[in-house]
């Protein structure tokens, strides 16, 4: 296998639909209009020298070495910023091209290390191949430049900068810099984020991150797109200095968040060396963030562990098994507590971080092998609301638009989401749509990084007080009926009249207006008017939200709510528009689209359908439980009553995750088989019994489906650490249950949800290989899948409104908790953070911290950085304050993707009225200083320390000892 | 323990009490035939049977802490086997 090579154009591509026929080299060419002629000969195969340009950006012209002949037109214009003419006829070698780039070359290479040892780089970048190609090893001007020769050399050495390594991830060496500006534009362009800059003139010029700072000081928010971009060895991946270049690509897809970057994970041996976005991956189009494109190393982590592991009781040390073994064991253990409890005492959940093959896989194991509906996952406790709610309105779950949409929206609405932190690839896309001049609408208790950030500044931001979303979206329709500005026509088209005015005639009453909302949601009346009007009637409006609106006592709800906005205006159906969900995890979509739900099959159908349930029943040979099963937060509640006592976790680390940390624990501690699955001894995993390892997204082939819908492939460019990728740990498991599953290849499993499952029914490996990925529904009526969903009537028929009542969640404020907690994540730690804090992004965050207003913080005598103690109904844990207006007083925030933090502890059992998914975003708290750290914090290291020994042979238990 | 927990789990099936409740006060918004039958069905369509039992056992002791439209649509719920 080798390095996949991706053909850089040069320019990107334009969109115009007339076409232009011109001449490169005596050869005919049909290009777009708007075509540069680098791109355009490069097209036709003709591949003209070029340093400054790439087509992930915009031409820019200053490097001089693309220079080409037109006839008919005077001297030697740039390839790359002169567009395509009708009948232009283009040379792209001649006698004085070649001179012209040869004396630019020599230019360069006088302002450059290159053949000077060590200082010199891989020797393998654009820059050392052109030079090469062109003969070139030494300049007419010499080499000993006056800006990258270090001290000691004989130079003045009075514009030489040292190197940069203060990143973690990429070293910046500026006597390697050309000054082409591709870095400064790819973080402009590219990411948004704007840190970097060309300063000083002449040979002092040179890119600077900030205001001359080291990286690692300065707004560089480490996406890597610099790196990407450099044409030299200035910017560089530390690990490919360390390790050299890789050797061979596989394209596969990134397991973080819901954006579903593709990567080419670029290897040596069985090294991943770095991973590179991959430009034909249709949800990043060559971008990345931190976390994707760098922080991999959990993946071969010390801390990993290889080998599966039993024990009588948590209490006891763990001891090392063999496969065999442990699978032995923990099926006569779910055997032994069904014969003694009841077939229902046992369940499993599936992972949203694994493939859609093995979660498919895990809910069948339950539903075959258990015998019950007993199966959930973490979707519980993010968008199970958004599966509700867009059921109700549209008739499905799904996400309406991709991606690219967001290139066609005129008003952005973003509800109760972070993109900037949590979705930070599509963030960077969101910003350039806003830069071309889109408007931004950002409904957040918070003041996000979206609110106001390098060329982006919202219309409006609604900071309402957590709890309140039901009602500001119902207040925002209010103003849309009781203006006149619905969209009557697509309503009696599209949706069901007597509805709409039912509907109507609730928004409209009085209680529902700006004016009385903003009462009890701290948002001026103005502000929901003006960011209603701009939604309705500003062109295409596309509403994206996040856990901000389902978290919470009215999480369905409120996605109903958003639903009814969505209708009201037309917004539905066509590209630039929609009800977009961003998702959390990687596989979140395609965990719910493989039955993880208690009461659904595969292709969200209810258990309660007998012909659905046919299907199954047929090819798997067993009878199906036509109720529907226990969902995470019930199975913990009848495991504390004393009938659910057996659970296989995959890939999920609910002690950390779930709200309330007593009640998981005591629901945990209370069953007699906990069977976890994972990278990691997890949190939850001081409650196991049996510990299997799994196995990363590198250890693997599957799919991911990201929060479009996008079915993407993930291919094993590694041998599984512990010998069994994930799927065929399961299908051990089901093997020891006495199940009959002979799976040879994750396809195989493709198949059979293909072949049961009609949104899935056209989805084959063959197809994904061919077209890189699809959207589904992927079937008959669409054979490559559906980018835009409802575009000619909606999935249910007509589209439905549905009253939603505002009602005040029962988690309140007073005296003795006065403060709202909210809680959310940030750009360089993912969720729990079992992946990322074993990564070098612990660099950017160590530890949560709890954000606070200074009013607030005054009150309570609180001091920047102070060890805080934060206390509500659930429990107290103890964190260091940040004092920032970016929460407003009454409110205060924090991350939880650190264990020894434990926000869990203090959010509580409160949770969606529909689904059951906890209400994370509103916990009445108060903040005190303190000196220590709590009670439950001490107590829980000192447990979390007895739970994760192993037994060992006594030497390296000593060692172990030692090391800590 | 708090007080309210303490409160609450004085109470049996208290959560299932809360969990009903919340469900029932969503679909207050409707038409009221359509709102009870809307409880009956979210609690058919979501409940596992041990939950059901529970609710069962909360109504027949008097359903005393339930709202009217949830004691209401108790009929309709599926009494599991």
């Amino acid at each position: 296998m080798s390095l996949i090579h991706e053909t850089d154009y040069g320019t990107p591509a334009p969109a115009a639909e007339r076409k232009v026929t011109l001449t490169i080299d005596g050869a005919s060419v049909t290009v777009p209009e708007g075509t540069s002629v680098m791109r355009a000969a490069m097209e036709a195969g003709v591949e003209i020298p070029k340093l400054c340009a790439t087509d992930m950006l915009d031409a820019f012209g200053s490097c001089r070495v693309c220079l080409v002949e037109i006839e008919g037109r005077g001297g030697t214009p740039a390839s790359c910023t002169t567009p395509v003419a009708d009948g232009m006829a283009v040379r792209t070698t001649s006698e004085r091209l070649e001179r012209l780039r040869r004396g630019v070359m020599e230019l360069y290479l006088s302002d450059h290390p290159a053949g000077r040892g060590e200082q010199a780089g891989t020797g393998q970048s654009e820059f050392d191949r052109l030079a090469g190609e062109m003969g070139l090893s030494g300049s007419r001007y010499g080499t000993d430049g006056r800006n990258h020769v270090a001290p000691g050399e004989g130079s003045l050495n009075v514009d030489y900068l040292a190197r940069d390594a203060s990143n973690p991830y990429f070293e910046y060496d500026p006597a390697q810099c050309i000054v082409c500006s591709r870095c400064v534009r790819a973080c402009e362009e590219v990411q948004g984020t704007f840190a970097l800059t060309i300063a000083g003139r002449g040979f002092e010029s040179r890119m600077v991150a900030s205001m001359n700072e080291d990286f690692i000081e300065s707004e560089c928010v480490s996406c890597g797109a610099c790196v990407q971009a450099c044409p030299t060895d200035a910017l560089r991946e530390k690990s490919v200095l360390e390790m050299g270049m890789p050797e061979r690509s596989v394209v596969t897809t990134c397991a973080y968040c819901g954006v579903g970057c593709s990567f080419k994970a670029e290897m040596r041996g069985e090294d991943v060396v770095r991973m590179v976005p991959y430009k034909d991956g249709k949800a990043n189009h060559g971008h990345s963030c931190v976390k994707g494109r760098f922080a991999f190393g959990y993946a071969t982590h010390r801390d990993r562990i290889v080998k599966p592991m039993i024990r009588e009781r948590v209490t006891d040390p763990w001891r090392e098994v063999t496969w065999e073994e442990a699978l032995a064991h923990t099926a006569a253990e779910f055997r032994r507590i069904q014969h003694r409890y009841g077939r229902g005492a046992v369940g499993g959940i599936t992972s949203s971080r694994c493939t859609n093959e093995e979660t498919y896989l895990v809910q069948k194991l339950v539903r075959q092998g258990f015998g019950n509906n007993n199966v959930d996952t973490c979707a519980r406790v993010c968008h199970s609301p958004t599966g509700y709610g867009l059921g109700q309105a549209f008739g499905t779950s799904a996400g309406t638009q991709d991606f690219d949409s967001v290139d066609h929206a005129d008003v952005i609405v973003i509800i109760g989401a972070n993109p900037a932190a949590a979705h930070p690839v599509f963030a960077s896309r969101m910003k350039r749509r806003l830069r071309q001049g889109a408007k931004l609408i950002v409904v957040d208790p918070r003041r996000t990084e979206l609110v106001r950030a390098p060329h982006v500044e919202a219309a409006y931001h609604l900071p309402l007080k957590p709890g309140t979303n039901v009602a500001v979206i119902t207040a925002m329709a209010h103003v849309i009926v009781t203006e006149g500005l619905f969209d009557e026509a697509f309503i009696r088209e599209r949706c069901d009249w007597d509805e709409f005015q039912d509907y109507a005639a609730f928004a409209a009453e009085a209680r529902n207006s700006p004016e009385e909302v903003e009462k009890f949601s701290g948002v001026p009346a103005q502000a929901i008017r003006g960011a209603a009007r701009l939604y309705a009637t500003g062109g295409n409006g596309a509403i994206y939200y996040g856990l901000g609106v389902t978290e919470h006592s009215q999480g369905s709800t409120a996605v109903m709510a958003i639903a009814n906005l969505a209708m009201l205006t037309g917004n539905i159906g066509r590209p630039g528009v929609g009800v977009n969900p961003l998702r959390g995890q990687n596989n979140v979509q395609g965990s719910c689209d493989m039955g993880s739900f208690p009461h659904e099959l595969p292709g969200y159908r209810h258990i309660s359908g007998e012909a659905t349930r046919a299907i199954y029943e047929s090819l798997w040979g067993v009878k199906l439980d036509e109720e529907p099963g226990l969902r995470i937060p019930n199975m913990l509640d009848a495991a504390v009553e004393g009938s659910f006592k057996g659970l296989y976790v995959q890939g999920e680390d609910i002690l950390q995750s779930d709200p309330d940390t007593r009640h998981v624990s005591a629901g945990l501690a209370a069953m007699e088989c906990v069977v976890v699955h994972d990278l990691f001894l997890n949190e939850t995993a001081r409650f196991a019994h049996v510990f299997l390892p799994g196995s990363t997204f590198l250890e693997k082939d599957g799919t991911f489906t990201n929060a479009e819908r996008r079915i993407n492939r993930v291919r094993k460019v590694m041998e599984p650490r512990a010998r069994y990728a994930d799927w065929e740990a399961t299908q051990e498991l089901a093997r020891a249950l006495g199940l009959d599953w002979s799976y040879g290849h994750p396809g195989e499993i493709m198949d059979e949800i293909a072949a049961t499952t009609p949104t899935f029914a056209g989805v084959t490996y063959d197809l994904l290989d061919r077209e890189g990925s699809v959207q589904w529904p992927c079937n008959d009526k669409a054979p490559l899948g559906t980018p835009v969903m409802h575009v000619d009537g909606f999935v249910r028929g007509r589209g439905r409104f549905i009253r939603t009542d505002y009602i005040a969640t029962d988690e309140k404020t007073g005296p003795r908790f006065p403060l709202l907690l909210t809680t959310g994540r940030i750009l360089s730690q993912y969720n729990v953070g079992a992946q990322t804090r074993r990564t070098e992004n612990v660099v950017w965050h160590d530890e949560d911290v709890l954000e606070i207003h200074p009013h607030d913080a005054e009150q309570r005598g609180i001091r920047q950085g102070d060890l805080v103690r934060l206390t509500s109904r659930a429990g107290e844990t103890t964190l260091r304050a940040e004092i920032t207006d970016k929460v407003a007083p009454g409110v205060v925030y924090t991350t939880f993707h650190h264990p020894d933090t434990q926000a869990n502890v203090v959010t509580t059992d409160y949770s969606d009225w529909a689904t059951n998914c906890p209400e994370y975003k509103v916990t009445a708290v108060q903040v005190a200083p303190t000196n220590g750290p709590s009670e439950w914090q001490r107590d829980y290291e000192a447990f979390s320390r007895r739970s994760r020994r192993i037994a060992r042979p006594a030497e390296a238990a000593r060692a172990t000892e030692a090391a800590e | 323990m708090s007080h309210e927990q303490a409160h609450a789990e004085a109470r049996p099936h208290a959560k299932i009490v809360r969990m009903a409740n919340q469900i029932g006060l969503f679909f207050q918004s409707k038409p009221h035939r359509e709102g009870v039958a809307g409880v009956a069905e979210h609690i058919n369509k979501f409940w596992e049977p041990r939950m059901r039992r529970q609710f069962f056992e909360v109504v027949e002791a008097g359903g005393d802490d339930l709202l009217p439209i949830v004691r209401e649509a108790a009929a309709g719920v599926r009494r599991p086997a």
